[in-house]
């Protein structure tokens, strides 16, 4: 079943550049969804919209729909903040914001009123846990955030976003500034979160794209060039560009 | 042509080298010369008299704590107006005005900040005081709310300069962290802008107090220089005089080498002296702050 439904989305941003060409694709609930091809493609320019980021940046224009269980986000009425809180999103540099580790995975179930010690304190763990942290920092809860290494604050980073239960979580190259092992636990905590959560992941390279793929949309310069099973797409694409993409001919 | 070269090279490392030099060569002057005119007050005037509170100086009462008092009231006020003021005005030009708006208003309040202090001083004679007295049915509106007005309306223009700098060198990527998680505007303004930018805007308020204490012409034209000791908070509405203000007034009509003129001098060194443990103050702080995050960073 798709959990997002996108129908001919396009966005132009103040500076003149288009970014996003009529884009029409379909987000399969409970399953990974990756969103690549070269820089400059579009792919974060989408996720933002998924999340109504792009809100606060420069955007000039913003046509067609997005349908998240059936109601369209894009909608001036819809509540970016509850959209926020259930459409979770991790970025490509950790930002970790200038408070303990405890006080990072907290702070979004504060700001919606959540004071319950108890009910807090079961997020921190079943977010850390979730984004295989949790040995690696449970006896150390109050120190600065700051003071992880790059690898655990992108996983911390994608607790945060576990710890609102979300429904559908972005991520945008969240593991372009890590080492191979974190990206590995990165990866593999991804693989046991799509059992709970619709995933949509803008990878750092066409292997992270062919190794984590349930479904797979490839973007050239605003395009969305193809999209089809992971799998499939990796073994036998059928556009050329896409096939001289990820053979490595240019991009 | 090498010879020559060096030879340039020499007078433009020694020139730069003597101008570095010079400042802290003037700053010690300035000290030595507030000093040596003001010591002498210590033998000719007891200390218990400097701190009584009588300010008469044509009969030999030198009570310094009307004077005090007047400054701490007036600077105070000022505080208590800029600092919330000031800070407000820098978060909605860093976080919430739109681009355009922002390159107009920013320049503005720079703009603001270098009007002559004298100028503002004559609108609070003529505009501010007049207003000040009918609306609060006082017998002058010469008064140290008036100063504190007017000096508040002073230092804004600092602690905005400052703070947005501060606010503006917060990474973009903090707050769209604290969107993503579901923050609304304003809380991640408050919870995460803010402190992020902590030490930057504790240096725009010192900064701004330091320029309301030092601050002369304008407290002398609207403060009515009345040496009277603020005891209550009810002085607010009473005119004050405040330090700077003293030596402005009397400095011009002391005899050469008097006991009032040591005075004087010795009411500038504590003036020097409070605006020094304001800026130790403030720098420490900045200086703590930057110590922890350096140590947790590496």
């Amino acid at each position: 079943m798709d959990k997002i439904i996108i129908e001919s989305l396009s966005l132009q941003y103040s500076d003149g550049t288009e970014s996003l060409r009529d884009i029409s694709l379909g987000i399969r609930e409970k399953a990974v969804t990756v969103l690549f091809g070269p820089a400059g493609g579009g792919k974060s320019s989408l996720l933002r919209c998924l999340n109504r980021l792009n809100d606060l940046t420069e955007v000039q224009t913003v046509s067609g729909r997005i349908l998240l269980d059936g109601e369209n986000i894009l909608d001036p009425k819809t509540d970016t903040i509850t959209l926020r809180r259930k459409v979770g999103m991790v970025f490509a540099r950790p930002v970790v914001l200038p408070f303990s580790i405890r006080g990072n995975l907290v702070y979004g179930l504060e700001v919606m009123g959540e004071k319950r010690r108890s009910r807090l304190d079961e997020a921190v763990e079943r977010s850390l846990r979730q984004a295989a942290l949790w040995d690696e920092v449970k006896d150390r809860l109050d120190d600065p955030a700051v003071a992880l290494s790059g690898g655990q604050q992108q996983r911390l980073c994608l607790a945060r976003s576990l710890a609102l239960e979300p429904e559908v979580i972005l991520l945008d190259e969240p593991t372009s500034g890590l080492d191979p092992i974190s990206t590995g636990k990165v990866e593999a905590s991804l693989l046991e979160l799509k059992k709970q959560y619709t995933i949509i992941l803008v990878p750092h390279s066409v292997q992270q794209a062919a190794r984590t793929a349930d479904f797979a949309a490839f973007f050239l310069q605003g395009e969305l060039i193809e999209y089809g099973d992971g799998k499939e797409l990796f073994t036998n694409p059928q556009d050329q560009r896409t096939e001289e993409y990820i053979t490595g001919r240019f991009g | 042509m090498e010879s020559n070269l060096n030879w340039r090279e020499f007078v433009i490392t020694r020139a730069i080298k003597a101008s570095g030099y010079s400042a802290i060569l003037f700053v010690a002057l300035i000290f030595y010369f507030l000093l040596k005119e003001a010591v002498p007050t210590l033998t000719e005037v007891p200390l218990g008299d400097l701190l009584a509170v009588r300010w008469y100086p044509i009969e030999d009462y030198f009570g310094l704590l009307p004077l005090l008092t007047g400054s701490l009231v007036v600077t105070l006020g000022a505080t208590l107006i800029a600092v919330p003021f000031g800070i407000g005005t820098a978060v909605f030009i860093a976080e919430i005005a739109p681009r355009w708006m922002r390159e107009i208003l920013k320049p503005l309040v720079e703009l603001l900040g270098g009007l002559p202090s004298v100028v503002l001083g004559f609108l609070g004679i003529l505009v501010l005081a007049p207003w000040l007295r009918n609306l609060l049915d006082l017998p002058t509106g010469l008064t140290a709310l008036a100063g504190s007005l007017l000096l508040g309306g002073i230092a804004v223009p600092t602690v905005v300069s400052v703070a947005e700098d501060a606010l503006d060198a917060v990474p973009r990527a903090y707050r769209e962290g604290a969107w993503a998680i579901g923050a609304t505007r304003w809380q991640t303004i408050w919870r995460v802008t803010l402190p992020a930018a902590k030490s930057g805007v504790l240096t725009a308020i010192m900064l701004g107090v330091g320029r309301a204490i030092g601050e002369t012409m304008t407290v002398m034209m609207v403060t009515g220089n009345a040496p009277v000791l603020a005891t209550r908070l009810g002085s607010i509405f009473s005119p004050v005089r405040t330090m700077t203000a003293t030596i402005a007034a009397e400095m011009g009509e002391v005899a050469n080498g008097s006991v009032h003129y040591h005075v004087l001098f010795f009411i500038g060194i504590t003036l020097f002296l409070i605006s020094l443990v304001v800026n130790v103050t403030a720098s420490s702080v900045v200086f703590k702050a930057k110590k922890r995050s350096e140590r947790v960073l590496s």
